[in-house]
């Protein structure tokens, strides 16, 4: 038996549910307007999501690691599921800091959101464009923060769904070699 | 909210008491702080910058959408209507137009704490067997 074992290297994947705990969606929210940090915070938070509020997108890559200064903050420790951030801030935008997002490779599976007080096709575009999930109208509805929070648990349950598969494959096939070398 | 919040407030703010609970009596209040807060000190900025008399209309504006953008997530319609208002006259380089205007936002803002705290009073007051009733 120990031969037949050694010869297969169980791959069970290492990729378990990125949810920060079971059935908690962890959202960081970027916006410099302390009104609107403060509307989004409770929108998350009365949805049922872990929160993290930063008031700029400089703030944000700092929290991800992804400033320049401290990589060493591994995407496993973090367990970020959604990054809402408004377009129009000082200093680097949100469209700025989706950009630096899509263009990390820890981070870019993230989805990302824009919010912005302004509905303005070309921007909306572009934001789309650069691989923005969604994009949000000021104010934000509670409805519309459901809406995301929905389909990433669904998103979630898929992950886990082909999770549970994987391994019930695998378990089958040891099963079968087992059998096969009559143990 | 009664009729003397009438065209002050629209349904952003009913939005915003909705998402009060037992847990967070205070939800909307607290906002309206932050709110007022913020704007005193948007309003400062921009004061200051008019009286310099140098109309920097880019900086202007900058500071009226900050403006703009906090009085739409409470809820505050009229004052919204001037802001927006203000940024008109930023894009048309309308010095004089901007001037009258910010007096117009700023007596708007007034009007609208006013209200607020007033609406705030009665509400801690109100029991749930009482109704507060307060002569105008």
């Amino acid at each position: 038996m120990a031969e037949v074992m050694r010869s297969e290297t169980l791959n069970i994947s290492n990729n378990t549910s990125s949810l920060a705990s079971p059935e908690l969606l962890h959202v960081l929210a970027v916006d410099d307007s302390i009104v609107d940090r403060k509307f989004i915070e409770r929108l998350l938070r009365v949805s049922s999501c872990k929160v993290t509020v930063v008031d700029s997108a400089t703030r944000a890559l700092q929290y991800l690691g992804l400033d320049g200064d401290n990589n060493s903050v591994g995407f496993d420790d973090l367990k970020i599921n959604l990054i809402m951030t408004d377009y129009s801030m000082p200093g680097m935008t949100g469209y700025e800091l989706l950009k630096k997002i899509k263009e990390s490779s820890a981070f870019r599976e993230i989805p990302v959101v824009i919010m912005s007080s302004e509905n303005i096709l070309p921007r909306i575009d572009r934001c789309l464009e650069e691989g923005a999930e969604d994009f949000l109208l000021k104010p934000v509805k509670l409805a519309d923060v459901k809406r995301l929070r929905d389909s990433l648990l669904k998103a979630e349950e898929g992950v886990f769904k082909n999770i549970m598969h994987k391994r019930e494959l695998e378990a089958n096939d040891i099963y079968s070699q087992l059998k096969r070398a009559k143990i | 909210m009664g009729k003397c919040m009438q065209g002050y407030l629209d349904e952003q703010f009913m939005e915003l008491e909705e998402l009060q609970d037992d847990v967070n009596p205070n939800f909307v209040e607290e906002v309206a702080t932050l709110y007022f807060k913020d704007s005193a000190r948007l309003i400062n900025s921009i004061d200051q910058a008019l009286e310099r008399g140098s109309f920097d209309f880019n900086r202007l504006d900058n500071y009226m959408h900050q403006f703009k953008g906090s009085s739409t997530s409470i809820g505050a319609s009229k004052v919204k209507t001037e802001c927006t208002m203000f940024r008109e006259y930023c894009r048309m380089g309308n010095a004089e137009g901007c001037l009258r205007t910010f007096q117009q936002v700023k007596k708007e803002h007034a009007t609208l704490r006013k209200k607020l705290e007033h609406y705030f009073q009665l509400a801690r007051q109100a029991g749930p067997k009482e109704t507060a009733r307060r002569s105008k």
